[in-house]
């Protein structure tokens, strides 16, 4: 299983390949809307991005409670070793 | 009641000879080509296999997210936009932004976005983008261009298929003659160099088969013409009413006197070939700009390359300019840039508005043999215009029935 280190790190680059965030800013404690500037349709593609990196799949009504880095690698976490 | 003036004030563009407005124009006046075969794996099975493609790619101007979230007719818009903006001097002017409009015009629109998003339901459903419909949708490069800026009066896209472009400047120009605005960012845009459009104009018989000689291929008014070259690009002009641009001391390249839209009424595909939609058009702008044919000094044409349609659009520049036509220097840049569509006459305003400013005609390249049934003054090389206030006039026809001419004077 990848570790939560190696989850936020992935991340970090899918957010940085879509929103252009620079992969140092997307940490844990980071909300993708207020400190990241992740626009809505934006979180969408970094959802389906993650699905396909991660091999999870991420409802769509789970996404609006994915509010900080840290929910979504949290989430992925309980995923992968659900 | 006497119409309030407009000026163009700034030009930009990107083309298949130049990233900008200088290398467009200095390709243009060198009579230089932007054709070339394609060499990409999806040509490969296709009957024509030429275009002149963007000479600078967009991606390579734009920040990479920017480039990302635009389909190509956007980024080709934006990156024309961005050099008219600051061509004009409207960066640090002052303008209201209530009072900033854009007309954006686009033949075919995002279809890069729409195909690969297709390809990508095929696939799998949850693969379609999100961006995809802000992307593909016909208003998008103007959405995006007034979003570049923060105008806010109206955004506009005018589709017509080929005459769009001269459209989004009629659209612009009634904006500011209505009191609607201050400044209009109008042009148009085009990114079509894909399989897709490739075959369908070439089952329509409308494109040159010179897959051998693609520099040759763009021929307006040659007897051996055998039909237009597709290219891309964008072209933005910044047409602003002439208190405004006075008032902030901005420079004044000429002055769009006046527009004339007209349908053939004839056939979907097929000009009229009597000509007299475009005639009227013509008039039109002549008419609405004030002007008469003594005024015309140069005529920027639609000259596609195409058999009928020269010939058509020869018997109606004669029918409405009558002899006058004899000292019209007439050009075609689709010799050398091909036919951008939705851009071609945003594009070809530009040069219009440049030939004025210079006084100085483009030549027409590929001209071998001049077709008898062409009675024009066709500028084969660079011609001097006239001294003394000129006018001109740039056409553009759509399918459709489509006619736009925009009349441009000197300052």
């Amino acid at each position: 299983m990848a570790s939560t280190e190696e989850i936020r790190s992935n991340l970090a680059e899918i957010v940085n390949e879509i929103a252009g965030i620079p992969v140092e800013d997307v940490q844990l404690d980071k909300s993708f809307t207020d400190d990241l500037d992740v626009d809505s349709l934006s979180m969408v593609e970094v959802v389906v991005a993650a699905e396909e990196k991660f091999d999870v799949k991420i409802p769509d009504d789970e996404v609006k409670n994915l509010k900080t880095v840290g929910d979504a690698v949290a989430f992925i976490e309980r995923a992968q070793n659900g | 009641m006497s119409k309030t003036r407009v000026v163009i004030t700034g030009l930009g563009a990107t083309t298949p000879l130049g990233g900008d407005v200088a290398g467009t124009w200095e390709g243009l006046l060198a009579g230089r080509s932007g054709a070339r075969r394609l060499t990409d794996e999806w040509v490969q099975n296709l009957a024509v296999q030429i275009a002149a493609p963007a000479a600078v790619e967009p991606t390579e101007v734009l920040e990479r997210v920017k480039a990302r979230r635009l389909d190509r007719n956007a980024q080709l818009a934006v990156v024309a936009a961005r050099e008219a903006w600051a061509d004009a001097g409207l960066e640090d002017s002052g303008l209201d932004k209530e009072r900033l409009g854009v007309a954006c015009a686009s033949g075919i629109g995002g279809l890069h976005t729409t195909l690969a998003n297709y390809d990508a339901l095929k696939s799998n459903p949850r693969r379609v983008s999100p961006l995809a419909i802000p992307m593909l949708m016909p208003n998008s490069s103007a959405a995006y261009v007034s979003l570049e800026f923060g105008a806010k009066a109206g955004v506009h896209t005018p589709v017509s298929a080929c005459a769009s472009g001269n459209e989004a400047i009629a659209l612009g120009l009634d904006q500011i003659r209505l009191g609607r605005a201050d400044v209009v960012l109008a042009g148009g845009t085009e990114g079509a160099i894909m399989a897709l459009p490739l075959a369908a104009f070439g089952m329509m018989q409308a494109l040159s088969k010179r897959n051998d000689d693609p520099e040759k291929a763009s021929r307006p008014w040659d007897v051996d013409r055998d039909g237009f070259l597709l290219g891309e690009g964008a072209g933005i002009l910044v047409l602003e009413s002439y208190e405004h641009a006075k008032a902030r001391g901005a420079r004044i390249y000429a002055e769009l006197a006046g527009a004339g839209i007209s349908a053939d009424g004839h056939d979907i595909a097929q000009p009229d070939p009597t000509g007299s939609g475009a005639r009227r058009a013509m008039e039109r702008a002549l008419s609405e700009g004030d002007l008469t044919p003594a005024d015309i000094f140069h005529i920027n044409a639609h000259a596609t390359s195409t058999p009928q349609g020269d010939i058509a659009e020869s018997l109606a520049i004669r029918q409405a300019l009558g002899r006058e036509a004899d000292h019209a220097v007439a050009t075609a840049p689709k010799s050398m840039i091909g036919h951008l569509l939705g851009a071609a006459g945003a594009v070809e305003s530009i040069a219009t508005v440049l030939a004025l400013h210079h006084r100085v005609s483009p030549p027409t390249i590929n001209v071998d043999k001049l077709d008898d049934q062409i009675e024009l003054d066709v500028a084969t090389e660079q011609r001097r215009l006239a001294d003394g206030d000129i006018a001109a006039l740039n056409n553009s026809f759509g399918f459709g029935g489509h006619n736009a001419a925009i009349a441009f004077k000197t300052v």
